[in-house]
């Protein structure tokens, strides 16, 4: 139980404090606790620390933003289980902006939005879904009459830290496939030199937003990124080596038509075109909805939509990757991203921020 | 993909057909609660008015529209008591800066109350029942195992690497529960709430006509009109007659639309020979004003036989009952004779919201119903998901051309496909929210949104959640901008319907 004298902020109500309230018990409050652990992949020792600055920690205030988008990482955010959307919207944090679930409309709406950005400059978290159009002065994505890049600018650029969920916030995605009309790019690009975590997939992993959030409220940095701003908690391996049907790869057992017995028997999708071995996410552990399933094991392989350019990459999505990967789990995603596709500027920006919000060299020097 | 089927005449196994069903089906379910509940609900229900509700005639209020458990005095206490200490935290998060207090909010504070209980059961209850479609599609949203030819989703109760019998009880157990929380919780609400709102049945009605593709296919074959939910066309609120669907009266017009044709603005092309030329001539960001006289929408504006049509629920509905469906007939009847209107109350902002709810529970009871045919299936043996002659594209003609039509949760969806030297050559998708928020077309002709609110009384010009209700109504798939311009032509406000 945390003492008053611990919190940060007298004013506010504590996270852990707000949880009670709907009914968590403290031993719901520390399985939570421990989950979020595992997720980040930090050993179980860590779950006390965590516990503690839920204790400690107000609301943080979240605003999230929607541009070239479908919803579709809103929906998955209503899917969130552990905590539950209504944990994370109306206990864990204080989402004071999201276009497609709060009550107001209009003038009202956007008056929200700026309070935000001026009364909690440099204290608040901004979320991002959707790809952001540069062209023609910003016109093929207005808000209230005010283009996207101009709101991400001001709103990420005030904020403590900017998550890109989905992969059009985190690269484009779809509105930035070739020929790319609108001039669809992320928020990395969009807004060059903010603190940006990627968090691509289409739709997101939700279990992988929340425990980027309460990494950050815990140890008040933003978790380790890779090149292309990605937190390795998440997409530190390729879905290849951690596959549930990994043995069949090895064991040369292939699905060869849809239907077919190895399909049937849960076989390897790579003839099907399965892009698991180019792609880095944490797909075959958290799976999706409660991990209820995801691509593989429903029967699909792999599109690789958690990758920069992955609709020009990818497709097509049924034809098999050229070379048959090697066996070794050691592999990064530099190494086989090289492969694919020319690294460019962004992802060296990226890479270049991403070592500064994980504490710079040292800590990079440290993992290595 | 049912246009890629269509053009090069694929048909699909009946176990893809059922599989397909099962995942549009939970869609519509899980869909149509969470636009009813939580983005159309507080148009209708003050949150901050539940404060002042007496838990214990709360839950008489409840007990005597329901069975459902969830009904106690302790428990609608227990619901106040966390939105008390929630509003008084000062952080109100999504629920900051909205109408609360406005005098168009009709419901006593136990219905508010009631309906915020709901809102949150709502809210889980979702996240669990769409694990149907998660199993069948791999994850919700976004279903990832569909495929030209049929679906990724192997079926064999002999293995535990597909569909088996586990995975028929646990869709059997999901839809139970689907069908309960529609049953008890989201029918009995909107009656009641509707009762409150009855002068609704009175306004937002709209164009007057309705399209709907149709939607759960009976048979395999590409374009059916063996259908569940049937299709047809009802024009001028005329529910006597229910016209076929012919796709080559569906054009699509640029007049209004930052778009170009080569041959000129003013006349339509059907989508097979649709044009994506955009043109963007509005003001340069930032703007308070477009201008309606000139472009001002990045949707085109579709037609059929140059009419404007009101797509969704509302359109299925009315198409099913005047085509003498009857489940659906004898569920609107008793929505109507509850509620003390007639048929011509349909055609209106709330007959969109009762529609919705309507076909929810339609819906729901046809799930088991799917799901029995495909264990059938798999009992005689039949474990074919996929046809794969077509697969290889070296098999396809030179050129091909076809259309595919679905029901998507907010309407009439349908994709046009040419297809040369195994390449796509065109493509276009002529989806719900164009249908409804079309704007004017060459002929001035304004689209179902437009129409819809003309007429529509606002209280306070500063506070329009009238424009809200009616918007609202067609559940949207995007955030749009109305403005309110008084008698002078002055503009009183601007609001974004998101």
């Amino acid at each position: 139980m945390a003492s008053s004298s611990k919190r940060d902020d007298l004013s506010g109500v504590t996270i852990y404090e707000a949880l009670k309230e709907r009914g968590f018990s403290r031993r719901d409050f520390l399985s939570f606790c421990t989950l979020i652990t595992a997720t980040l992949a930090l050993p179980s020792t860590f779950v006390s620390k965590v516990a503690e600055a839920l204790e400690r920690r107000k609301k943080p205030v979240l605003v999230w933003l929607e541009f070239q988008d479908c919803a579709g990482n809103t929906e998955a955010l209503l899917r969130a289980s552990k905590p539950t959307v209504g944990e994370i919207v109306l206990d864990i944090l204080s989402v004071e902006y999201h276009e497609t679930i709060m009550a107001a409309a209009g003038h009202q709406a956007e008056k929200s939005l700026m309070d935000v950005v001026k009364n909690q400059k440099g204290r608040y978290i901004a979320v991002v879904e959707g790809s952001v159009p540069m062209g023609d002065g910003g016109v093929y994505c207005c808000v209230g009459g005010r283009a996207a890049k101009e709101t991400v600018k001001e709103v990420c650029g005030n904020a403590m830290a900017t998550l890109a969920v989905g992969t059009c916030a985190a690269y484009g995605g779809l509105p930035a496939a070739s020929p790319n009309p609108t001039g669809a790019v992320g928020v990395t690009q969009a807004v060059p030199g903010v603190p940006v975590v990627n968090l691509p997939g289409c739709p997101v992993n939700v279990e992988n937003i929340t425990a980027t959030v309460v990494h950050f409220l815990t140890f008040g940095s933003l978790p380790p990124l890779d090149s292309r701003g990605r937190p390795l908690f998440a997409y530190g391996k390729r879905i290849h080596d951690n596959c549930e049907r990994r043995a069949h790869f090895d064991a040369g057992q292939f699905v060869r038509q849809w239907g077919d017995e190895g399909h049937r028997k849960g076989w390897c999708l790579y003839e099907m075109g399965c892009k698991g071995p180019e792609t880095f996410k944490n797909c075959p552990t958290v799976k999706y909805n409660e991990g209820t399933s995801w691509p593989v094991q429903a029967g699909h392989g792999c599109i690789g939509c958690a990758e920069p350019a992955f609709w020009d990459r990818m497709a097509p999505f049924y034809r098999r990757l050229p070379q048959p990967p090697g066996f070794g789990v050691e592999s990064t995603a530099d190494k086989v991203g090289a492969g694919l596709a020319a690294v460019t500027g962004a992802a060296l920006v990226a890479h270049g921020i991403g070592r500064i919000l994980s504490g710079g060299k040292k800590k990079e020097e440290e993992r290595r | 993909m049912s246009a890629v089927e269509n053009a090069l005449g694929i048909t699909i196994p009946d176990n893809a057909r059922i599989i397909r069903n099962l995942i549009t089906g939970i869609q519509y379910v899980q869909d149509h609660v969470i636009h009813f509940y939580h983005l159309h609900a507080l148009d209708w229900v003050d949150i901050v008015s539940a404060l002042g509700a007496d838990p214990a005639k709360t839950a008489s209020l409840a007990q005597s529209i329901s069975d459902w458990p969830k009904s106690s005095a302790a428990y609608f206490r227990g619901v106040k008591e966390k939105l008390k200490a929630f509003v008084e935290s000062g952080q109100l998060g999504p629920f900051s800066n909205a109408y609360w207090g406005h005098p168009a909010y009709k419901l006593p504070p136990e219905a508010n109350l009631m309906a915020v209980a709901h809102y949150l059961e709502a809210l889980d209850w979702q996240r669990d029942v769409i694990k149907i479609q998660a199993l069948l599609g791999a994850k919700n949203p976004h279903a990832q195992t569909y495929l030209v030819g049929g679906m990724a989703v192997p079926v064999d109760p002999n293995s535990q690497n597909a569909l088996n019998a586990g995975g028929i009880a646990f869709i059997s157990g999901l839809a139970r529960k689907a069908h309960e929380f529609v049953e008890k919780v989201y029918i009995p609400d909107l009656l009641a709430v509707a009762s409150f709102y009855k002068e609704w049945a009175g306004l937002g009605g709209g164009v007057g006509n309705f399209l709907a593709y149709g939607v759960f296919p009976n048979d395999n074959i590409s374009n059916t009109d063996n259908l569940w939910l049937p299709r047809g066309i009802i024009l001028d609120r005329d529910l006597s007659r229910v016209h076929p669907v012919d796709h080559t009266k569906i054009t699509e017009y640029v007049t209004h639309s930052w778009y170009e044709y080569p041959d000129g603005d003013d006349r339509a092309r059907h989508p097979w020979d649709g044009v994506t030329d955009y043109k963007y001539t509005g003001p340069k960001p930032p703007y308070d004003f477009l201008d309606t006289e000139g472009k001002y929408s990045w949707l085109k504006a579709p037609r059929y036989e140059d009419r404007p049509m009101e797509v969704g629920p509302l359109a299925r509905m009315l198409v099913a009952y005047a085509s003498g469906h009857k489940r659906v007939r004898e569920v609107v009847n008793h929505v109507l004779k509850t509620l003390g209107v007639g048929p011509e109350a349909l055609f209106s902002t709330l007959g969109r919201v009762a529609a919705r709810g309507i076909e929810t529970l339609v819906t729901a009871e046809m799930l088991p119903v799917w799901l029995d045919e495909l264990a059938a299936n798999m009992k005689r043996g039949d474990l074919r998901v996929h046809n794969g002659e077509r697969w290889d594209p070296a098999t396809w003609p030179k050129e091909a051309q076809g259309y595919g039509w679905h029901e998507a949760p907010r309407g009439a969806l349908g994709h046009w496909v040419k297809i040369r030297n195994g390449k796509i050559v065109n493509y276009q998708c002529v989806v719900p929210s164009t249908w409804n928020g079309s704007p004017r077309d060459a002929k001035g002709r304004r689209g179902p949104y437009e129409s819809a609110l003309l007429g529509t009384p606002v209280a306070n010009p500063e506070q329009p959640v009238e424009i809200l209700r009616t918007v609202h109504s067609f559940d949207p798939c995007m955030a749009c901008a109305v403005h309110v311009v008084d008698p002078e032509g002055r503009e009183v406000t601007r609001i974004k319907v998101v």
